[in-house]
């Protein structure tokens, strides 16, 4: 106990300004009154695997670790497509995984909002469209706003999150 | 029996020792025999479509034994139903393999499972993929077929489906669970779902540009896969990397391996309840990530092993960094394990959860990390050290519990293992060029690229085409061999603690489902 006691002392606080990942200066206060404003409470995610290689899950991942802390700003990754707010859809969409990224699609609740997230839930990617892929994401379910990179940083997708809530408040 | 199938063998291209047999329908089970009763090792097994060159389609299957690999090609008239003897006697683990190459060339295993794996009606019945006279890019309305899982039967047994979608930030794939009460009396796992016809798309390459779609067979494992891949070319058109570059693609690929036990170590504290584990490791992680932004150019290196050696060059500022970051991860590893090793809650989760005993990952064929935490301590960069592990002397991990501790013993092992080979790469990094020119192979050349990733043993087969084109490319993912042993691991165990068990083999579904 007293050793990860002296640990976390010793780690301190890492969080970086959640300002500063947005070109477009979205004040930490700002943004929580958008998501308060358009959800009425904190932004929930679910995240959805259509097919990817698993690089954009590991910066989604990314984005809960101390130095983006993203449920310090009030958006949080939750388990059932029942309690999100917002899809982050990954993938070429594979022809085996159509049929569910259609059902978790039906299952969120409205208002929902889809990002595609990476050049293959943007494009297709490198991967396009085939017997075994659809390409782009918002050819199956809609899409509010594409994230690019391959995979995107976390930063870049926490941007992304950040000015989609914004444009949809507005 | 064939004692002496290698006389007669031929030399492969490939980075590691490797010959080439061909073998009748009655010598494929027999070298199988062979190779299993002297203590050899399943690497792969892949179909291939010859109709257009000899009317002939192919089938083949890579070993790993004592003195390297041995790769053994069996031919089928084309006729309109191609089979071939399979192979599940001596090597459980190619069941799967076997049903997928009915899934893509429509040639058929004396196996009495023909249930599609990786087709789940996406595509007609009658279409087969790989297939020469298929066009890749035609499109099908998928229609999702049923799928019978193995039922078990008695007072108070249920099911619990889980997936294709899961509860987390993961690939999918769908578990079938029959418990009574919380305990797991089968798991069943059906893959697939990540299916993206990699191999099609292989063949409408360029050589010179396949090592970036190998990148993304399994974005974890981007170095080890384009290595594979570069490898496999390289030994086929005799090329030799410039051995600054080769030093480069291991201190790529000790990071990525560090960068995945980091994550995973974290995740496995979390799934035990001890969500400070996972604070510690992902901001250890994210730190090795952010040095790999400074000195690769970019987090996740997809593009950074090259045909002929790596894309670019360490900044100047690179080894300081490095080192400064080595030591502070050691440090910080060190106190972790240490804070694990004591931790009561956290160990009582990890001790006798999910055992896979040693004689199960000996029959299974289990691979990479799965099999040195049961008791089979094989890792190629030791086994068959290649440059520039050949002067690295790798100390391989080796646990023999097999259950989720002995997972994260030899991970804590391997990280610390690589941080060593990083800082003597980095302390002796030769000077000069980064990258050499490799000229276009001629057609019809088969070569292996075979390379130690975090997992496991990552394999690609190349066979080239004309002018500079991709004939047919195969790669394989231990994830393979090591998705059944989870169904092993988890018997007897509680529902609750298949998070914690399936974290701590942490297999690929897309370098399984390609």
């Amino acid at each position: 106990m007293i050793n990860t006691l002296s640990r976390m002392i010793r780690t301190g606080i890492l969080t970086e300004e959640a300002a500063q990942p947005s070109k477009e200066e979205l004040a930490l206060g700002g943004l929580q009154e958008n998501i308060r404003k358009i959800l009425g409470r904190a932004l929930c995610i679910r995240h959805v695997d259509a097919g990817s290689c698993n690089g954009c899950e590991l910066e989604i991942q990314a984005l809960n670790n101390p130095y983006y802390n993203i449920e310090g700003i009030g958006v949080k990754f939750v388990a059932s497509p029942r309690h999100a707010d917002l899809l982050l859809v990954t993938g070429p969409v594979s022809v085996n995984m159509e049929e569910a990224l259609k059902r978790t699609f039906d299952a969120v609740p409205d208002p929902k909002i889809v990002i595609a997230v990476g050049d293959c839930g943007a494009c297709g990617g490198i991967f396009g469209k085939s017997y075994a892929t659809r390409g782009a994401i918002e050819d199956i379910v809609p899409v509010n706003h594409s994230v690019k990179g391959c995979p995107p940083s976390p930063v870049a997708i926490l941007q992304a999150i950040l000015q989609t809530v914004q444009s949809t408040t507005a | 029996m064939t004692p002496d199938f290698k006389q007669g063998a031929k030399a492969l291209p490939s980075n590691l020792p490797c010959q080439h047999n061909k073998a009748g329908a009655v010598e494929w089970r027999q070298i199988a025999q062979t190779v299993r009763a002297a203590g050899g090792r399943l690497l792969t097994l892949w179909g291939g479509d010859d109709r257009d060159r000899d009317g002939r389609y192919r089938v083949y299957v890579a070993y790993l034994q004592a003195d390297g690999i041995t790769v053994v090609e069996h031919e089928m008239a084309a006729g309109s139903n191609p089979t071939y003897p399979n192979l599940r006697e001596f090597f459980p683990s190619a069941l799967r393999m076997e049903r997928a190459i009915f899934d893509l060339f429509g040639l058929k295993s004396m196996e009495p499972d023909h249930r599609g794996w990786l087709r789940h009606g996406g595509w007609p019945e009658k279409v087969f993929p790989l297939r020469r006279d298929f066009g890749g890019e035609t499109q099908f309305a998928g229609e999702s077929e049923p799928y019978p899982f193995v039922q078990v039967e008695g007072d108070g047994v249920h099911e619990i489906p889980v997936g294709p979608v899961h509860a987390g930030t993961i690939e999918p794939g769908h578990f079938r669970f029959s418990v009574v009460g919380e305990k797991v009396l089968r798991l069943e796992e059906r893959l697939g779902y990540k299916h993206k016809g990699i191999e099609k798309l292989f063949e409408a390459m360029a050589q010179r540009e396949g090592h970036k779609l190998a990148a993304r067979i399994s974005g974890d494992s981007a170095v080890a896969y384009t290595w594979a891949y570069c490898a496999a070319l390289e030994a086929i058109t005799h090329t030799t990397c410039p051995a600054r570059a080769v030093q480069l693609r291991a201190l790529a690929l000790e990071h990525e391996r560090i960068a995945n036990h980091l994550g995973d170590l974290g995740a496995l504290g979390n799934d035990a309840g001890f969500a400070f584990g996972l604070t510690q490791f992902s901001r250890m992680k994210e730190d090795l990530l952010r040095a790999n932004q400074v000195c690769f150019g970019a987090r996740y290196l997809m593009d950074f092993v090259v045909q002929g050696g790596v894309a670019s060059n360490l900044p100047d500022k690179a080894p300081r960094l490095l080192l400064d970051g080595y030591h502070a991860l050691e440090t910080g590893v060190d106190s972790m394990r240490n804070i694990y090793d004591n931790h009561a809650g956290v160990q009582d989760r990890f001790r006798e959860t999910g055992i896979l005993s040693q004689e199960n990952a000996w029959k299974l064929d289990a691979a990479g990390l799965a099999a040195r935490a049961s008791g089979i301590p094989h890792d190629l960069r030791s086994d068959f050290p290649w440059p520039p592990y050949d002067k690295m002397n790798v100390k391989v991990s080796k646990q023999t519990s097999g259950d989720v501790a002995a997972r994260v013993a030899v991970r804590f092992e391997e990280v610390l293992e690589s941080l060593r080979i990083c800082r003597g790469l980095v302390a002796n990094l030769s000077g000069g060029d980064i990258r050499s020119a490799v000229p276009d192979a001629e057609p019809g050349l088969l070569g292996v690229g075979v390379i130690e990733g975090w997992r496991g043993p990552v394999l690609i087969a190349l066979e080239t085409g004309a002018n500079g084109s991709v004939r047919r490319c195969h790669p394989h993912d231990p994830s393979w061999q090591n998705w059944p042993l989870l169904e092993y691991a988890i018997l007897g165990n509680l529902v609750p603690d298949f998070p914690l068990i399936n974290k701590s083999f942490n297999l690929s579904y897309s370098g399984h489902d390609i």
